[in-house]
This record gives C-alpha cells, sequence and structure tokens, in this order.
C-alpha cells in the first residue's frame, strides 16, 4: 500500500539513519552550538532554582488564556529569531557570491552556501516567518487581549485553547528538528509542485515541512473555533455588538477567515502526502496528475492567510492610535465595515499568486479587479486612521512609533500590490524580487504591529513598563533596516533580479546587493538592542511599575483591572456602559470605583492532557516524516485514548470564595498572575494566611 | 451610544453581580458548528479536487468514471447511512423525554447501519482493486478513493464516537455534558449523512449519465 523506497529501511529507526544526522557540515555544527548555549541559557537558571515544578504547574498544564497567550508569543518570537537568521544567511549569500568571479567558501563554489543548502533556507525562513512566527504572536495577542477587552473570564473552551497551543509548538518543533536531524524542504514555503513530489524531493524534507504546517494549522483551525466562540458567547453584559472593541471584531474576522481557510491548506497537503506516501497522482507530472490543482488549492489558503495576518494588525493600530491620540477612533462601524470586507474578498483573489498560469484574460481579469477592490476598505481604514490622528494630542510614546511606522509599511505595501494587481504589470515582475520587496512591506507591517502591541499590552500582562529608551533605539534601528533592505530591493526588482537565486550572475546589482547587506546588519543591530530592551525593562521592573491603565489614556476594558492582570481577569464581571468603556469611566470620574463587595467564583483546573497530546502528536509527525509506523501508530491511538479518557474524566474546576476574592483584591495582585493553581490546592483561609 | 456624560438622576450600574449565565451547552454546540463548517471546507477541497480530475484526460487511459460507479450498489449505502441517522434520531427523542435504555439501543442501531455502511463501501473498494483500478493508477481515480475513503473514515470515527456515547449514556447517564456531546454526535452524525448524498449525486449519479 505504502509507496516502496530505495535507501536503508528498519523498522525500529524507519528511514532514519546516521547518515541523517548532518554533523559534518559546518554551518550545522555552528547552529547546533547555538541551539545548545541557548538551551543552556534558559534550562540551567530552571535547574538551578528548581522552577521545573512551578513550570510544570503553572505554565505546561496551564488553561488560562494569558500564560497561553504568553507562551504563543515567546514562541513566535524565538522563531522569528530563527527566521531572521535564514534571511540574514540568505542576505550575505548573495552579497558574497554575485559574478563569476565571487569566491566561494566552505562548500560552495560561490559564497558559503552550498545550492541545496540555501534552497533549504530560504524554504525555512518563509515557512518559519509566516506559518511559526507571524501567526503564533498574533494569535497569542488575540488570546491575551480578547477576553479581557470583552469582559470574560476565560476563553469558551480553555482546554482546548492548551491544545492549540502545544499543536502549533510542535509543528515549530518539527521545523527545528529538521535542522539537526535530517534535511528541510528546498521546495520554497509554498512547496513548489511538482518539485515536492518523490520523484524529485526524495529526503524526508518535504515530510517535515508538509507535517510541521500541517499539524501546527489543526492547532490554528481550532484556535478560530475558540476564539469565534469566546467573542460570540461569552461577552460582559452590556457589551454588545456595537460596543465590541475594533482589535476584537479583528479577531473575530480574522478566526472566520482561519476557520475556512486553513481546511483548505488541510486538503492541499494531505493530498500532496498521499502522493508521496500512497503513490497517487493527484499533483504529479504525469498520469493524470494536475500541477496547477496544488497551486490553486494552496493559494486559496495563502491569500485568505496573508488577511489572517495583517487584520489582526489592523486592529491594533486601531487601538494604539486612539491611545495615544486622546481621541476616540474615527469612524467605528466604517472600520467594522471595512474589516469584514477585506475578509469577504480574501476568499476571491488567490489567482493573482500565478497570473501566469495563463488562465486567460477573462480569469485573470476577474481576479485582477478583485485584487484591486481590497483597495478600497483598506483606503477606509487608512483615512479613518489619519482622521483619529488629526487634531488628537500626540504623544509619541513606543506604541504610536511603531504603529505609524505600520502605515508607512502599508502605503508603500499597498500601492505596489496595486501594481502587482494589474496583470500585464505583473507578468514582467513575476518571480522578481520586487513581489519579495512588496510582500515583506506587508508582512513587515504585521510585524511592526506586533511590536506596537508587545510594548502596548506588555505593561497590562507584566505589570511594569518596558523601557521607552532603548523601546524607541529598537525602533529606529530596525526602520532604518527595513527601509535600506527594501529600498535596495525594489530596485533590484526592477533592474530583472528573480528570487531564490543563490548565485547571481549579474556584477551590477552588486552596489544594492550591499546596501541590503547594511540593512540587514541593522536589523542584527536591533537585535542586540531587543534583548538590551528586555533586560534593561525587567531590571528596572519595580521603577517602571504599572497601574491598572499605565498609558493614562487608554479606552477599552482590559485596562480596568489590575496591572498585571490577575488569573480570574475581573473579581466582578463589568457591566459594560460605553463603546470606550474606560474613557467613559474616566469621563464620569467612575474609574476609581471598585466594586462594593466580592463573591464567589469559579474556575477551570490545569490539566496535562493538553501537553499529552502534544507530545503525542510530535511523535505521529516524527514518525510520519522518517516513516517510523510503530511510532505513529502509537501516537495516533494515544490521541485518541486520551481524548476518549478526557470526555469521561470532565475536569468540575474550582471554586474561590468571597473571602479568599476580598483578600486576594485587597493584596497588591503583583505575583498572583502566576500562582493561580497554588491557589487552588492551598486556598487563602483567615486573615493570617498568606 | 458612544462617549457620554451621566444625567443628575441617572442610574449607571457598573459591576455585573452574581454568576454571568453562560449557557455550556449552547456554548459547546456553538463550538461543534464551527468545527462542522471547517470540516465542511475539507469536503469542499475535496470535491473541488474530484471535479478537476474528473476528466477523460486525468484517468490517463485507466478506467473512466462511468466504468467503475455502480449507483445501484452504491443505493444500498445510501439507505445504509440514512436509516443510521434515522435510528440516531429517534435516540435524540429518547433523550428528550429521559428514556435511557432507548437511547443506548437505537444509539447500538446506528453503529451497526454505520458498519453496514462500512462494509458494503470496502466490497466496493475491494471489487475495484480485485479489477486493478487502484489509486495509483491515475489522476482520476487518486481523486475517487481518497474522496471517498476521507467520508468513510469520517463514518468509522462516527461509529467510534457512537461507541463512547453508548458506554457514557448507560455508565454516566443523561448528564449536562454527555447530552451536549450526543447534541453534537447527532451533528455530525447528520452531516456524514449529507456529505454522502453529495457523493452519490456528484460521483455515482454523476457518473452514469
Amino acid at each position: 500500500m505504502f509507496v516502496h523506497l530505495q535507501g536503508p529501511y528498519s523498522f525500529l529507526f524507519g528511514r532514519l539513519t546516521l547518515a541523517s544526522i548532518p554533523y559534518d557540515n559546518a554551518i550545522i555544527q555552528f547552529a547546533f552550538g547555538f541551539a545548545a548555549i541557548a538551551a543552556i541559557l534558559v534550562v540551567a537558571p530552571v535547574l538551578y532554582y528548581r522552577k521545573i515544578p512551578y513550570l510544570f504547574r503553572e505554565w505546561l498544564t496551564t488553561v488560562d488564556h494569558k500564560k497561553i497567550g504568553v507562551m504563543y508569543i515567546i514562541l513566535g518570537l524565538v522563531m522569528m529569531f530563527r527566521g531572521f537568521f535564514d534571511g540574514l544567511m540568505i542576505r550575505t549569500q548573495q552579497v558574497m557570491a554575485d559574478g563569476p568571479h565571487s569566491a566561494g567558501h566552505l562548500e560552495a563554489a560561490h559564497g558559503y552556501l552550498p545550492p541545496a543548502h540555501f534552497d533549504q533556507i530560504y524554504s525555512s525562513h518563509g515557512t518559519i516567518m509566516i506559518i511559526f512566527a507571524a501567526t503564533p504572536i498574533l494569535t497569542g495577542l488575540g488570546n491575551i487581549i480578547v477576553p479581557l477587552q470583552i469582559g470574560a473570564r476565560d476563553m469558551a473552551f480553555p482546554t482546548l485553547n492548551a491544545i492549540s497551543l502545544w499543536l502549533t509548538t510542535v509543528g515549530a518543533a518539527l521545523v527545528m528538528a529538521s535542522l539537526f536531524i535530517g534535511d528541510f524542504s528546498t521546495a520554497g514555503w509554498v512547496g513548489l509542485i511538482p518539485l515536492t513530489e518523490l520523484d524529485f524531493s526524495p529526503s524526508s524534507g518535504v515530510d517535515y515541512w508538509m507535517w510541521a504546517i500541517q499539524i501546527s494549522s489543526v492547532g490554528t483551525t481550532l484556535n478560530a473555533i475558540n476564539v469565534i466562540a469566546t467573542i460570540v458567547a461569552m461577552r460582559a453584559p452590556g457589551m454588545r455588538w456595537t460596543r465590541l472593541p475594533i482589535f476584537t471584531w479583528t479577531t473575530l474576522s480574522t478566526s472566520i477567515i482561519g476557520l475556512t481557510a486553513f481546511p483548505i491548506l488541510g486538503v492541499a497537503l494531505a493530498l500532496l502526502g498521499a502522493d508521496r506516501y500512497l503513490g497517487t497522482h493527484f499533483y504529479t507530472a504525469g498520469l493524470g496528475g494536475n500541477l496547477m490543482l496544488y497551486t490553486n488549492l494552496f493559494w486559496i489558503w495563502g491569500h485568505p492567510e496573508v488577511y489572517f495576518l495583517v487584520l489582526p494588525a489592523f486592529g491594533i493600530i486601531s487601538e494604539v492610535i486612539p491611545a495615544f491620540s486622546e481621541k476616540p477612533l474615527f469612524g467605528y462601524v466604517t472600520m467594522v465595515a471595512a474589516t469584514f470586507a477585506i475578509a469577504g474578498i480574501s476568499w476571491v483573489v488567490w489567482l493573482h499568486h500565478f497570473f501566469t498560469m495563463g488562465a486567460g484574460p477573462l480569469v485573470n481579469s476577474f481576479f485582477s479587479v478583485a485584487t484591486m477592490v481590497v483597495g478600497i476598505p483598506t483606503g477606509v481604514k487608512v483615512f479613518n486612521w489619519l482622521f483619529t490622528l488629526y487634531r488628537g494630542r500626540l504623544t509619541f510614546a513606543t506604541p504610536m512609533l511603531w504603529a505609524v511606522g505600520a502605515l508607512f509599511l502599508l502605503l508603500i505595501g499597498g500601492l505596489t500590490g496595486m501594481m502587482l494587481a494589474i496583470p500585464a504589470v505583473n507578468y514582467t515582475v513575476h518571480n522578481s524580487v520586487f513581489v519579495i520587496a512588496h510582500f515583506h512591506c506587508m508582512v513587515l507591517l504585521i510585524v511592526y504591529a506586533a511590536f506596537a502591541a508587545v510594548s502596548f499590552w506588555w505593561p497590562k500582562v507584566f505589570g511594569f513598563k518596558l523601557d521607552e529608551t532603548t523601546g524607541k533605539l529598537f525602533f529606529w534601528s530596525f526602520s532604518i533596516g527595513t527601509i535600506l533592505l527594501f529600498t535596495a530591493m525594489f530596485g533590484l526588482g526592477f533592474m530583472g533580479e528573480t528570487r531564490r537565486l543563490d548565485y547571481l550572475y549579474n556584477t551590477q546589482w552588486f552596489p544594492a546587493l550591499v546596501i541590503e547587506e547594511i540593512g540587514v546588519g541593522f536589523y542584527s543591530l536591533s537585535v542586540l538592542i531587543f534583548f538590551a530592551m528586555l533586560f534593561v525593562s525587567i531590571r528596572d521592573r519595580v521603577k517602571n511599575a504599572a497601574s491598572a491603565d499605565p498609558w493614562g489614556t487608554s479606552r477599552t476594558l482590559e485596562w480596568l483591572t489590575h496591572s498585571p492582570v490577575p488569573f480570574y481577569n475581573f473579581a466582578v464581571t463589568p457591566h459594560v456602559n460605553s463603546r470606550d468603556e474606560l474613557s467613559w469611566r474616566y469621563l464620569n470620574n467612575l474609574a476609581a470605583t471598585a466594586p462594593e463587595h466580592f463573591e464567589e467564583i469559579h474556575m477551570p483546573n490545569n490539566t496535562p492532557v493538553p501537553l499529552i497530546i502534544g507530545a503525542l502528536a510530535f511523535g505521529f509527525g516524527f514518525g510520519l516524516t522518517w516513516r517510523i509506523w510503530w511510532m505513529t501508530g502509537f501516537s495516533l491511538l494515544g490521541i485518541i485514548a486520551v481524548v476518549i479518557y478526557r470526555s469521561f474524566a470532565r475536569d468540575k474546576g474550582y471554586h474561590l470564595s468571597a473571602e479568599v476574592m476580598t483578600q486576594l483584591e485587597r493584596e497588591p495582585p503583583l505575583g498572583v498572575i502566576a500562582e493561580s493553581q497554588y491557589l487552588s490546592k492551598h486556598p487563602l483561609t483567615g486573615a493570617g494566611a498568606h | 451610544m458612544t462617549l457620554g456624560t451621566i444625567g443628575a438622576d441617572e442610574k449607571v450600574v457598573l459591576w455585573q453581580y452574581g454568576e454571568v449565565a453562560h449557557d455550556m451547552i449552547s456554548t459547546k454546540t456553538l463550538g461543534f458548528w464551527l468545527y462542522m463548517l471547517s470540516d465542511a471546507l475539507v469536503f469542499a477541497g475535496l470535491f473541488a479536487a474530484y471535479g478537476v480530475l474528473d476528466h477523460s484526460m486525468n484517468a490517463a487511459n485507466g478506467p473512466t468514471e462511468a466504468q467503475i460507479v455502480h449507483p445501484i450498489a452504491a443505493f444500498w449505502q445510501t439507505l445504509a447511512v440514512l436509516t443510521s441517522v434515522f435510528a440516531y434520531s429517534v435516540a435524540t427523542v429518547a433523550v428528550k423525554h429521559g428514556y435511557r435504555q432507548l437511547v443506548v439501543l437505537c444509539v447500538l442501531a446506528a453503529i451497526l447501519l454505520g458498519m453496514v455502511f462500512l462494509g458494503l463501501e470496502f466490497s466496493d473498494f475491494a471489487d475495484l482493486y480485485a479489477h486493478g483500478a487502484t489509486p495509483q493508477v491515475s489522476g482520476f481515480l487518486s481523486a475517487y478513493f481518497i474522496l471517498i475513503a476521507t467520508h468513510g473514515l469520517h463514518m468509522a470515527f462516527g461509529i467510534l464516537w457512537l461507541l463512547v456515547m453508548a458506554i457514557q449514556v448507560s455508565r454516566l447517564g443523561l448528564t449536562a455534558p454527555v447530552v451536549a456531546q450526543l447534541l453534537n454526535l447527532r451533528l455530525f452524525w447528520q452531516f456524514q449523512a449529507a456529505i454522502w448524498v453529495c457523493v452519490y449525486v456528484f460521483v455515482y449519479l454523476k457518473g452514469v449519465i
């Protein structure tokens, strides 16, 4: 039934042999050393301070939406760091391998990376940045902020939320495993067909890529279900649809996109899997396969995925700009309408990723016009933000800098996108680095919004502000890098450089390549500044301790509760009276009004089930990648058994009595966020206990 | 609506005391409807792939649609899956009236009919394999087998779930979480029947006309 493969095979290890481990590759040795040092730096303090039980009890088994969100963002940042390294390596290879006289180092004829290695790096750069960096960061932000903004105690399905996190983590872990065991796909993050077929990519690389995306996209789909159910069913009294904060609206729209788009990706990859494992002919170049079937299915997911990422970014900008303009958002209703218009159009533009397929003028015209139509709601959004800024009392704190920077990138990325929407232009620049520069402006917009969100909501989650000086330095260094790198790249696109080149034949490109390298140097600098910012901020955390509303001008519900948010979010559920509830309470001198008394609340228990499912899912993906069938089967049966077990042993949760709540609210809540489970096992009793 | 000051004698509510009621059964049902939407999209993708590959060119000199589908034989499968859904519907009526034994009995009947469906499908596949029509022959046969086998896998998963629910009903009784599961399973089971009707129309009936 399964495809017969050449090469060694054993029952115990499948296709995995000692030769699969590239221990003799100098670059991999360096990467392994680096990863090992980083792992030691993380694990050693945990061991030294004996924090493993704490880590297990409070984080790895948690069902708290804030901690899950924080772990999502940490995962995203770690993977973004890896993706940045890939980008750095791509840029350095290209600047070193320009022209026939460029020197070759290590095993490469030009530059320092042989083609097969270079191909793996751009494939992993794209896969990681889109699926394992941007997606987890934005999912994590939605996880943290949405329940707070709607006044909920947690997500609708807390355990499912943790399962989503661990499935995403498993995908990232598979990509990381591919660095040291076997190889990664060489077919680009989009999986160029038929290069991903077994005949052309017989190694485990494509399998890693396929199962990493497949498993994490199950997590994303489940998270989308959770977010939609939470927003629909868990809103606080008075939180009508017309009062929903814009970030919540955009997270809702993005979850609808995720829920409908990711299953199509699942189908596209499952059929590829059938080709690779069962020998079917969905996408093969012969025997009745259809190459463009894959490309269409992939982009039917791929384009909505872009808006899946950009809509929450728009939501973040819509929260940050009013807060630092001290004005309500201009055009709330049109903002919501524009959000859903973009989400709707996202379904009918996929073909603009391959106008050159040659589908004929009618089809190309339809998708061209549909693509241009996206500009209308996006324009509405831009003008809404501009009118919010207009005559506002502007404060350029770090989040505001990132938000305004994002607007510039949206302008450049959006206008070049309009150029690309014209098929005639598209035929000329297709697969050139002009396209790369365009979509990097768009995804960097998302990154800018993500950094705006991290610095904006950081005090809410951790109880202290990030350092402003290093934060601004980080912004400017990052922005200089962006401008240098992508201005030069737009130019190179017009000069005819195509994408994914490990060797560049035109020496006239060299000056622009050097500018790109300087840009990536500024990025490297900003990575260092980022770590400095974290260090300084954590060192000065007492000095920078945050009140409930540390910016003083915030508008929405999440700023009503303590900073850091206690594990139960709101001691008493707030009753919402206005669209900008906190601003409304400020205006009526009610912001300091605490509840008169406290009542018993109900909280879910932590559970190791999601972690176990995650571990089994890793076994499932790893087993499939290396065709270790016993591991695959065991993991799959294990997951089914755990789910069935869980459906019998239902979690009843625990209660916090009115006295405990009173005491918790009287004590400064610092530190409470981290100790929810301790409290459930040893509830505070009497006045003296703490 | 937006920002406004409160009038002098206006009474405002700032906090909602008492447990804020979120109906867990309806939240779970909503969540499961959303899951079904994603499952529907999976089948949409598979039907699209089938639509693309259901072409003489994609049959690659192998058997074509008209040569392998047997609508009459598949009609018995249709009957099996629809009566299985009917049995489960009787079970949900029994849930409403609290007849625990009848619930278990009807769920077992639904399992039996679901297994009849799978058995017929298996014999159909075995027949095709015996004639050398395997998924590896052509793009068309790949799409045919994967579409129907994906539905079959859903049916097998549904049978497992039915079995778990039969045990839960008899051991735990008709508690709120069990009823929530039963309602979701009803949705899942009826959805699979609806998908089969689509398969029957777009694969079996379309294949002979």
